[in-house]
């Protein structure tokens, strides 16, 4: 099948399926920061992570809809606006829930992962019950639509572009957060040992609470920027969830580098197998191949080089 | 003999337990039901397998699978092609463009029967795979992981992300597999009508049967070594290995016995149903699966059949009259039973046990002539004690 193009046209599919690939690792990526932060350092299982994207992109949805009916003369920039919304009100709400349900559950890692699928159940019927059965789409700014032509036979769309640039912007700001700031010192400290934090003086539930809402805006965040690629339905969330969850730990649960490495992996992988296989097909092979790695390597890629108190 | 009878039934208390649930099943369901819902039960029942299963993985031995719907898939497939090649014979499928094979290969233009199929043609293999096949996949899975000490959350994630590989695999091949329709119209057992209510009824009192069968089997490992190796596991493991216990050998042998009693389960549900999808196999049945066990109590083998019965009744109770409802109170009682019952109807009946218990003995220890109030008093008492 391969012997059926010419050699520019296999240039080409192979600069359209990679920028394919990229666009794929820049949304799973996307998706995972968050559960890196909340599953990779606090080892909370939180199911309802993509309950929380659709909170984000929910959130823009009502921020364009404001937007469109008050205040038409604002449609160029709300859109930036709308992400900050996003991440504040997937962050309140992550505050919500970790004070109600998370924190109780800290001791009892299989038990979270239970209370925040029944959590997710809960997010969705309230979604469809507001929102509708029916997937909705923002408007979207017009520098946001249409699409670039390098050559006549290459067509790269902005809005990948741009869900890119902001993957590389909080993919940056997660990693100076964590690694250059008092507050994220105190939380890598706490990962690594609760009991020793405490006495040197850091509120450790404090930092708790706080990764949660961090994780969960980020989510946030992530749904914003979806919705310049698909559009948001009661479900879309959880269509996600495994993925999301095979991403960071295939990357090794602690390590940034390594889940920013595994999404590029299985994006890639993805997105060269679909073209390939028929159907869903690629996928199943490619989740068949995470789950094979993961059992030869069960820390994942990169293993965290820190000795934990279990 | 006489000792059987007290590792299986623990003394009275386990036999009265048993009795109980027996003569539910057996006496007063049967009696009072119309054969449909009868049917509904029997359906409802085959998930009991996987909550008895879920049972001795996780609430005794502490592993948790989110992924018991792929060997509930694999036990109903494995019966489902049986019947599904008994049901295409080359006469009753003489319009298709190839008669004797299954109605959704015609449909996809295959010509012959793939290979892994053909096995299933007789029915000592089926039932054999019906076991084997979850078994032999628990085992490699188990192996894998357990002895590489995965454990926990992971192997929660990665059994999840199996539900989903199995479902979405069945569902791209359809020429294979049946797709997302799954495999339908299955008629006939051996020539034996399986879709007239006397067959029902057979059915429904063979499942039972056998739903008890491995509840007892399931109480005699739990009494004898195995039962308080799982639990020394589950509440300290790296004593257990300390103490020079191959840790990981028990785990993949409780996982395997789980997997066993889904595909069992799986295959009676194809038997009461006449069918198998993709979506009995996927991530949120898997789940579901779950919190049968967690309603029941996850520690107790009786419990998760009261468990089953009560989620599956509320769920067709609820979708039927409130059908925006039954996320909320799905959800609801995900959250519920973990956060405050973690212990099920089991830990409340244990309670009220308890409470009643101390109550009876405080009324003994008192005076003969006690009224009422009194009664309400010293239970209130218990309580606060």
């Amino acid at each position: 099948m391969m012997f059926a193009y010419t050699g520019a046209e296999l240039w080409n599919i192979a600069v359209m399926q990679g920028f394919a690939g990229l666009s794929l690792f820049s949304v799973l990526l996307l998706m995972a920061l968050g559960l890196a932060i909340i599953f990779g350092q606090m080892g909370v299982v939180n199911l309802a992570h993509g309950e929380f994207m659709a909170l984000g992109a929910y959130t823009v949805y009502l921020c364009s809809t404001l937007v469109s009916n008050h205040a038409p003369a604002l449609q160029p920039y709300y859109f930036v606006i709308a992400i900050f919304v996003a991440f504040l009100v997937a962050a309140l709400v992550g505050l919500l829930v970790e004070w109600s349900l998370i924190r109780f559950l800290y001791k009892r890692p299989l038990d979270t992962l239970l209370a925040t699928w029944g959590l997710s159940l809960i997010m969705q019927q309230s979604f469809r019950s507001i929102f509708g059965a029916r997937e909705v789409t923002p408007t979207l700014p017009e520098w946001l639509m249409g699409s670039f032509k390098p050559t006549p036979s290459i067509d790269i769309p902005i809005n990948g572009v741009f869900v890119m640039g902001l993957t590389l912007l909080l993919t940056f700001g997660v990693w100076f957060f964590m690694f250059r700031s008092r507050t994220g010192l105190h939380m890598r400290a706490t990962v690594q040992n609760r009991a020793m934090s405490d006495a040197v003086g850091i509120n450790t539930k404090l930092v708790d609470r706080f990764t949660f809402c961090l994780g969960c805006g980020i989510a946030g965040v992530a749904g914003a920027a979806f919705t310049t690629i698909g559009s948001t339905g009661p479900d879309s969330g959880s269509r996600y969830i495994v993925d999301t969850f095979l991403v960071v730990v295939l990357g090794g649960t602690a390590s940034l580098l390594g889940t920013i490495a595994s999404a590029f992996g299985i994006a890639q992988a993805q997105s060269i197998s679909e073209f390939f296989l028929e159907g869903t097909m690629g996928k199943v092979a490619v989740l068949s191949g995470i789950v094979i790695v993961l059992m030869i390597r069960p820390k994942g890629l990169f293993p965290s080089k820190v000795r934990t108190h279990s | 003999m006489k000792n059987i009878y007290t590792r299986v039934f623990r003394g009275g208390n386990g036999l009265a337990s048993f009795v109980a649930v027996a003569l539910l099943l057996l006496v007063v369901l049967p009696c009072s039901l119309d054969i449909f819902r009868l049917n509904l039960l029997g359906k409802y029942l085959t998930y009991a397998f996987v909550a008895v299963g879920l049972v001795m993985l996780w609430g005794k031995a502490g592993v948790l699978s989110l992924g018991q719907g792929v060997f509930f898939g694999l036990g109903g497939y494995c019966m489902a092609m049986f019947l599904k090649l008994e049901a295409s014979d080359p006469v009753s499928t003489k319009i298709q463009s190839t008669p004797g094979i299954p109605d959704f290969m015609d449909w996809n233009q295959l010509t012959h029967l793939p290979a892994f199929w053909i096995p299933f043609k007789s029915l000592s293999f089926s039932l054999c795979a019906v076991i084997l096949l979850p078994t032999l996949v628990a085992f490699i899975i188990g192996m894998a992981m357990f002895k590489r000490r995965v454990g926990g959350v992971y192997f929660a994630v990665i059994t999840q992300a199996l539900a989903l590989i199995l479902s979405m695999g069945i569902d791209s091949r359809q020429g294979y597999t049946g797709g997302r329709n799954g495999i339908t119209d299955l008629k006939t057992l051996c020539g034996w009508d399986i879709r007239t209510h006397h067959a029902q009824y057979i059915l429904y009192f063979v499942t039972c049967a056998l739903l008890l069968g491995a509840i007892l089997f399931s109480q005699w490992l739990l009494s004898g070594k195995v039962g308080k190796m799982l639990l020394a596991i589950r509440d300290r493991e790296d004593r257990v290995r300390f103490s020079g216990y191959d840790v990981s050998m028990f785990k993949v042998a409780a996982f395997c016995f789980a997997a066993a009693l889904s595909g069992i389960g799986g295959a009676l549900f194809v038997l009461q149903v006449g069918f198998i999808s993709p979506s009995l196999v996927g991530i949120v049945p898997s789940i579901e699966m779950v919190i049968f066990a967690a309603v029941g109590g996850r520690a107790s083998l009786y419990g998760a059949v009261y468990g089953t019965l009560l989620v599956n009744t509320g769920k067709s109770l609820f979708s039927e009259n409130f059908p925006q409802l039954w996320l909320f109170a799905m959800g609801g009682l995900f959250i519920g039973v973990v956060v405050l019952f973690p212990d099920g109807l089991a830990g409340l009946c244990d309670l009220a046990r308890k409470k009643t218990g101390l109550a009876i003995k405080k009324l003994r220890a008192g005076s003969s002539s006690i009224t009422a109030p009194e009664i309400a008093q010293t239970i209130v008492k218990g309580e606060e004690s």
